[in-house]
């Protein structure tokens, strides 16, 4: 490891990014790209890092265009800052990752950290409509653009949202944002078994009642389903979904129309400093299973109850303990995708945090890495067996 | 798995010019050379192996019936290709693409031929692969809301096998006969993707044959498995990165409630005011189409509505969603609408009525065709609120060149579809309308907008990427195009607006022999 000797740059503009980045790949270094450093350790441990590049610098708001719902802003932003800007019209950017402080708007790109609006307006790829970023050849390049609706050129916006900064650094983004939903409210459907609770989030998912987010939580050997509804008559709506589900069993509900707290709550559960959150790439039908996973091992879920796409958090665990029980998981769920996020970096060392994959989808990534990034200069090692 | 596909690194050994789409004049009429690409024995090996493959009648070589492939639905594009190929699976599209790589032959693939920027417009080199057989939906997973299909299967029939309950979203007017396939390579859109979304939105998983013949997975029923997301890169990219042979989609519940009306305004400007008042105050309606005055007249022969000739503008609203939340907030649209101006609110009472609205919004394309023998459609997008001053340089550009421009738009999203009225017979006509319509483009780039919203750049929109594009952009671009297929033999000539290499990529990090040999490390 290169640890003590890591250099730390925060450039003031893109062009700085740019120079920074094409001379560092030049000198055939490993470069970092850092935001606010909420998730700086998910991923393989990188193992070949001389300099850190921090969107430090780059936390400019450039646009908010009130009437078109549209803004540009620098990588740096931290997404917080974002929200209490557009919150000023009565906009939103529609994503709600686990609230951690500086979590910033180029690191939820990078990462692809999503929260429980994912249900209603999908992930941020879904909500970036255009991108800046600086390539290892010390080009500055954009795609997309800055109005909501745009087929021209190769959407790497999609392409750059998840990639862990393994392809450049991303510099600049247009966000499409939403109205703030007038009033919210929510109906809470609990359960002390998985089997209840997967028939809940099922029926609701199913009900053509338009729902801002649906969530399932475990924790503490029990549960519950969340649907969250917004608008001019958001609690009417809940007493409809609570009606609609009145003749499930096992299930007890009420409604909370004071409901912030509960879901940033709910976003927490997503993460865990000092144990081990894995992502699982659920689907509906494979709720109750994945809930049962949790249960039986004392395990806190906060998960989509659209998608099934899920966070499962385990208590602290020692190393050997920790990768044993991520391949029992994975051997369990499988072929569901289970991603460790947080975890001790010994943890991260031993097992490949991102899983196994599929020997002709790496090769393709593998190219696509090469194209970009043909020294391997950015964020070497981090996708871990991906590419 | 692959066992006698060549890796990437043999097909990188393959770079070659791309090939040239024929120039946009070339005369419709004449067969392209024999032999123009390979000797005539090397095309008709070719041939033979496709015949082998998909039987003797899926491959086309005759003029007179190829005549059927020489254009998607941009007309005023035309190529005959050297030969047509219908494979009926996704075992046949990988065996024909092998053989074409292997001959060093490029192809175009083509779904229902609907798109409107001559994306699937063939080379005259190359081979068409049509995709019209693959029509299969593979499965129908409601409880996961998930359908899984052929590229082939049109639009329409997605929404069918879900229904009644469920639906998908994405909505392009040529819905009934559009396939899949097609619209996951242009990212189609549609009237209700203001507040549904396009097809991006909506494609989780790929089986994607790529132009080596290899064939990979991407996505799946799940979100966020690890890795790129080459999902998001494919779909949208018109055709050049490989062939989708199997999607994955997403589908949702069908909205409870649905209002739908219509109101009439003096001046477009009005109307437009109208819209940004509505998007103003939180509403997302489910669609928002905005008519002007020619294309109201021109559809009112067609649909019949009894829509007023004389108003400047007219208006569709349509809110879904809750029904609570959609009683609350219909009342809100009229009120916002008539203190813009509205002289006429027309609520439709019932679906009749509802589908007569949308029949008038729908019929403006084919309806244009009564009122002016040709015309161009146009696809450019701004941002909402430039919309006054657009449509002011839309009608002084109109003026100008003394040509009729009909105004169709979605307006909740900002994409216009201009259609410029000229008659070819006319000497010279034709040149002006698409001189008048490349303004248009100009003016909605300038404002801040984009050259295409929704109909792809194909052919059509190439010449204009660089108004939008820079060339480190266009640059970028051309790495993901190599990445998936470094010969160029998918839709050569399309989407990039001069031929590009894809070069030797430096390689990675390659560990040195002192290195490997233990004598020396790498820090």
């Amino acid at each position: 490891m290169t640890g003590t000797t890591v250099r730390i740059q925060t450039p003031a503009s893109s062009e700085e990014a740019a120079g920074a980045l094409a001379s560092a790949a030049a000198d055939g270094l490993g470069v970092r790209f850092q935001g606010g450093g909420t998730k700086f350790s998910w991923g393989r441990p990188v193992s070949d890092c001389d300099l850190v590049i921090s969107t430090g610098g780059l936390d400019r708001i450039v646009e908010h265009n009130v009437g078109d719902l549209t803004a540009v802003v620098e990588a740096g932003v931290p997404l917080a800052r974002a929200q209490e800007a557009f919150a000023g019209e009565g906009q939103m950017l529609a994503l709600d990752p686990p609230e951690v402080d500086g979590a910033t708007v180029g690191g939820i790109v990078a990462t692809g950290d999503s929260g429980p609006l994912r249900h209603r307006f999908g992930a941020i790829r879904d909500l970036v409509i255009g991108i800046k970023v600086a390539l290892a050849d010390g080009s500055v390049v954009r795609a997309g653009g800055k109005v909501i609706k745009n087929v021209a050129g190769y959407d790497l916006a999609k392409l750059f949202s998840g990639s862990f900064g393994t392809l450049g650094m991303i510099l600049e983004l247009a966000l499409r944002l939403h109205p703030s939903p007038f009033r919210t409210s929510t109906a809470i459907l609990r359960a002390p078994e998985p089997k209840a609770l997967a028939r809940g989030a099922m029926a609701l998912s199913h009900a053509r009642i338009e729902q801002l987010a649906l969530d399932v939580v475990w924790t503490g050997g029990a549960g519950a389903v969340m649907a969250r509804f917004g608008g001019a008559r958001a609690r009417e709506q809940a007493e409809a979904a609570l009606a609609a589900t009145r003749d499930l069993r096992g299930l007890s509900g009420e409604i909370e129309d004071d409901d912030g707290d509960l879901w940033r709550d709910q976003r927490a559960r997503q993460r865990s400093p000092d144990g081990l959150v894995v992502r699982i790439s659920g689907v509906q039908s494979r709720l109750e299973d994945i809930l049962g996973a949790a249960a039986r091992r004392d395990a806190t879920v906060a998960g989509r109850g659209g998608s099934g796409l899920c966070w499962l958090a385990l208590e602290e665990l020692d190393c050997p303990d920790a990768v044993a029980a991520v391949e029992e998981l994975r051997l369990e769920l499988q072929p569901l995708a289970c991603v460790v996020l947080d975890a001790p970096e010994a943890v991260r060392a031993e097992l490949d945090p991102w899983g196994p994959i599929d020997p002709a989808t790496r090769g393709l990534m593998q190219r696509v890495k090469e194209r970009f990034d043909p020294q391997g200069s950015c964020n070497p090692g981090i996708l871990g067996g991906l590419v | 798995m692959d066992g006698g596909v060549e890796g990437p690194r043999e097909a990188e050994g393959a770079v070659r010019e791309a090939p040239q789409a024929a120039p946009l004049g070339a005369a419709p009429d004449e067969r392209p050379p024999q032999g123009a690409a390979a000797p005539r024995s090397e095309a008709d090996r070719v041939l033979e192996r496709l015949r082998a493959t998909c039987g003797d009648e899926n491959v086309i070589v005759h003029e007179h019936q190829l005549r059927t492939y020489q254009s998607d639905g941009l007309l005023q594009y035309k190529v005959l290709p050297r030969a047509a190929v219908l494979p009926g699976s996704a075992d046949e599209v990988r065996a024909v693409v092998r053989a074409l790589h292997e001959r060093e032959v490029p192809w175009v693939a083509r779904g229902a031929g609907s798109g409107l920027s001559g994306g699937a417009l063939p080379i005259p080199e190359g081979v068409l692969i049509v995709l019209t057989r693959l029509r299969r939906i593979i499965e129908v997973d409601l409880p996961n809301q998930r359908v899984v299909c052929e590229p082939g299967v049109s639009n329409v029939a997605i929404s069918e096998a879900v229904g009644p309950t469920h639906f998908y979203p994405p909505d392009p007017s040529s819905q009934i006969v559009c396939s899949i396939g097609g619209n996951v390579a242009e990212n189609s859109g549609g009237a209700h993707c203001f507040k549904y979304g396009f097809t991006t939105n909506y494609v989780t998983g790929l089986e994607v044959v790529l132009s080596h013949g290899e064939l990979v997975q991407l996505g799946g029923a799940e979100l966020d498995r690890p890795g790129y997301d080459l999902v998001g890169a494919f779909v949208g990219s018109e055709g050049t990165l490989g062939i989708a042979t199997k999607i994955t989609l997403r589908v949702i519940p069908k909205p409870e409630a649905l209002r739908t009306l219509v109101a009439f305004f003096e001046t477009t400007t009005h109307a437009g005011q109208a819209v940004s008042d509505i998007v103003g105050s939180g509403i997302v309606p489910g669609a928002i189409e905005m008519m002007d005055q020619l294309s109201i007249q021109a559809s009112e022969q067609m649909a019949h509505a009894g829509f007023p000739l004389d108003v400047g503008a007219a208006l569709l609203v349509e809110l879904d969603g809750s029904e609570a939340e959609c009683e609350a907030r219909f009342d809100e649209v009229q009120e916002i609408c008539i203190d813009n101006g509205a002289g006429e609110v027309r609520v439709a009472r019932d679906d009749l009525e509802r589908e007569v609205m949308w029949k008038m919004r729908k019929a403006a394309f084919p309806a244009m065709g009564r009122i002016s023998p040709h015309y161009y459609v146009q696809d450019s997008v701004i941002p909402r609120t430039r919309l006054p001053e657009v449509l002011d340089r839309i009608e002084e550009l109109r003026r100008e060149y003394g040509l009729r421009v009909a105004n169709v738009f979605h307006a909740g999203d900002g994409n216009l579809h201009p259609l410029v009225c000229y008659d070819a017979r006319t000497e010279g006509e034709a040149e002006r309308a698409e001189e008048l319509a490349g303004k248009i483009v100009v003016a909605c780039v300038e404002a801040g907008g984009s050259i295409t919203g929704e109909h792809g750049v194909g052919v059509d929109k190439k010449g204009y990427m660089p108004k939008m594009f820079g060339e480190p952009d266009l640059a970028a671009f051309q790495k993901l195009r190599c990445a998936f297929d470094p010969a160029q033999r998918a839709n050569p000539g399309k989407v990039m607006p001069t031929p590009r290499l894809c070069g030797e990529v430096p390689g990675p990090y390659r560990r040195h022999p002192l290195e490997v040999a233990g004598l020396a490390e790498r820090f």
